[in-house]
């Protein structure tokens, strides 16, 4: 049992982490890009809000698998194979919760304007400089909802993990699982317990966010 | 003398920009003209905000847009202040005013400039503060000085008045006068209020549709029968007058002015100082003989230039002080039916009768500003 939490929690805040690196200058990118085929990517983006997690499980698994085109680059350029690996879990989180951190970063990029940019500018900030001083720090809000958000859905996903990471304990066996797996088994105790813990975790993670964006939104209101 | 040179031509969205400069950089210039006129976008363009692709700008010959050269506005030796204070919320009042600093190669936040010119803004007692917790008034005082901390060669003003309400205009222009009197800087300010170019410009750019429609000194600018200025209802004189001397018995300054002198209430300043004054066109009346019955005590000698409609049932007389009309210009609303009953015709000798009163000096320069300023004579 504290096997599965701990997995989850690590796929998790990794899966997190790695989204606002990637999430941020993608983020920057569609609040700033005026082009039409950015629409595209943002679509892109978006996808995984609507399209069923078995079905992106699915194509993800097609796609990773050693047979495939990618499968066997991966293998032979890093060594990896992803189909029921933690790693591959990692590649399916991020794609899964994509949307979930780089709206609300984005969103937040938007709600800036191009004024402090343009201010930062005449006080000469870099492109670079300005970016990291003052849009960096006045979308914290968003970025905020984006970590919480991104991390609760990775938290909870269960479609994608079944599809291509299986139920390996220790590698793939993550707290939805494992709860299903309780489930099955007429285990009404075990499920009890994580369930009610899922249930207190994200309540409080929820809470947490609020007061500290209230605390945020009174500081710089 | 240091010139700043600019041509603009061309397309700002749905907008064209057609405009040449090149003027002294010194003092005050107003960017004048109705909304929409481009005033803004010719003040983004000098700070490369905006990027006109065929336009040249250059500063003391520092050339910053030619060609393919365009210096990036965090390279521009420029302060601009924007209409909205623009303090970054996330640091309080001291680390906004060491951002551009820090920027600018300018040491940190114990510096007498920074002391000094806090206390110019009255500012000092606010470093501490967060920004959400200034008055708008305040704000655009520490968005001024956060400008001027990064020892700009140039200051750029977008309206920096235009987001306040009238409580806070009055708090920040005694400021602003304060620092056009001890600016060593050009500045460049974007205003549609007159008045704001009475109290601070020292020179205008008139601005219409995108094109320069005339530019010059102020008191040259505000008196020109060409311009709207001079037909206006409540059309001014702007014009600078050196303090001769004070005479302490009946409290009166006398002012030189171009053509004769003024007396005015008040000490204005040691002697020799230049004063700008303010003579509403309401203000002044005029006689065909010198009147020594009435109260009024400035009566100066001038000519008749020309009659100008207002629209209304006055018409503003543009006089030349003096007795030949060699001096500076001045306004005088008169009732059409003055006008008919004393026959008043161009080229006419008459007095001009100022209200004392009207003549409040607003505020010091510290250098002569008109080129053609001679020596004369008191008359009045």
């Amino acid at each position: 049992m504290t096997e599965a939490i701990l997995l989850t929690l690590k796929l998790a805040t990794l899966t997190t982490l790695i989204l606002l690196l990637i999430g941020t200058p993608l983020a920057w990118w569609l609040a700033r890009n005026r082009s039409w085929w950015k629409e595209i990517i943002n679509a892109l983006v978006a996808l995984p809000l609507v399209l069923p997690p078995t079905v992106l499980g699915f194509y993800l698994l097609l796609v990773m698998s050693p047979q495939s085109t990618f499968g066997v680059f991966l293998k032979q350029t890093f060594g990896v194979t992803l189909p029921f690996t933690f790693e591959g879990l990692v590649v399916g989180s991020v794609i899964y919760s994509l949307p979930f951190v780089v709206q609300p970063i984005r969103n937040a990029f938007e709600a800036l304007g191009s004024a402090p940019m343009e201010v930062a500018a005449t006080l000469r900030a870099s492109p670079l400089d300005r970016f990291l001083s003052v849009a960096l720090p006045l979308a914290r809000p968003g970025f905020l909802s984006g970590a919480v958000l991104g991390f609760a859905h990775t938290v909870g996903e269960f479609g994608v993990v079944l599809m291509i990471g299986g139920n390996l304990p220790g590698e793939t066996k993550v707290l939805s699982i494992a709860i299903y797996d309780h489930v099955e088994s007429l285990e009404w105790t075990q499920a009890h317990i994580l369930s009610g813990g899922m249930l207190a975790g994200s309540f409080l993670l929820i809470l947490a966010m609020m007061l500290i964006e209230k605390r945020w939104g009174r500081l710089n209101g | 003398m240091s010139t700043l040179a600019a041509c603009f031509k061309g397309q700002v969205g749905d907008f064209r920009l057609d405009i040449e400069f090149s003027i002294p950089a010194q003092g005050v210039t107003a960017l004048f003209g109705p909304s929409g006129c481009g005033k803004t976008t010719l003040l983004r363009c000098i700070a490369g905000l905006t990027r006109l692709p065929d336009g040249s700008l250059s500063l003391n010959g520092d050339i910053w847009q030619h060609g393919r050269t365009f210096v990036p506005t965090h390279k521009r030796p420029i302060g601009y202040v924007f209409q909205e204070p623009g303090l970054f919320a996330h640091l309080n009042v001291i680390n906004n005013l060491t951002y551009g600093m820090r920027r600018a190669g300018i040491a940190g936040r114990d510096t007498q400039d920074l002391e000094e010119l806090t206390r110019l803004m009255g500012i000092n007692h606010l470093l501490e503060r967060r920004v959400q917790a200034l008055s708008g008034g305040e704000k655009q005082r520490v968005a001024i000085a956060r400008a001027l901390l990064m020892k700009p060669r140039i200051l750029l003003m977008d309206e920096p008045l235009s987001a306040l309400d009238q409580d806070n205009k009055n708090e920040i222009m005694p400021y602003l006068e304060q620092l056009h009197a001890q600016l060593e800087i050009p500045v460049l300010y974007v205003t549609h209020d007159r008045r704001e170019v009475e109290r601070l410009a020292d020179r205008i750019l008139l601005l219409r549709n995108g094109a320069l429609l005339a530019q010059g000194e102020i008191g040259e600018i505000m008196t020109r029968p060409d311009l709207p200025f001079a037909s206006a209802q409540d059309a001014v004189t702007v014009l600078d007058g050196k303090v001769l001397h004070f005479d302490a018995r009946y409290g009166l300054s006398t002012l030189q002015i171009d053509g004769g002198s003024l007396e005015v209430p008040d000490t204005l300043g040691p002697t020799g100082v230049y004063k700008r004054l303010r003579i509403a066109a309401t203000d002044v009346s005029l006689a065909l003989n010198l009147d020594h019955s009435s109260s009024i005590l400035n009566r100066l000698p001038a000519v008749i230039w020309k009659i100008l409609p207002t629209g209304g049932p006055s018409l503003n007389v543009l006089l030349r002080v003096g007795n030949m009309g060699e001096g500076n210009a001045l306004l005088a609303s008169v009732t059409r039916k003055s006008v008919e009953t004393m026959d008043l015709r161009t080229g006419q000798q008459v007095y001009a009768q100022i209200k004392g009163a009207s003549l409040l000096g607003s505020q010091t320069t510290s250098k002569p500003r008109t080129q053609h300023m001679t020596p004369t004579t008191g008359h009045g």
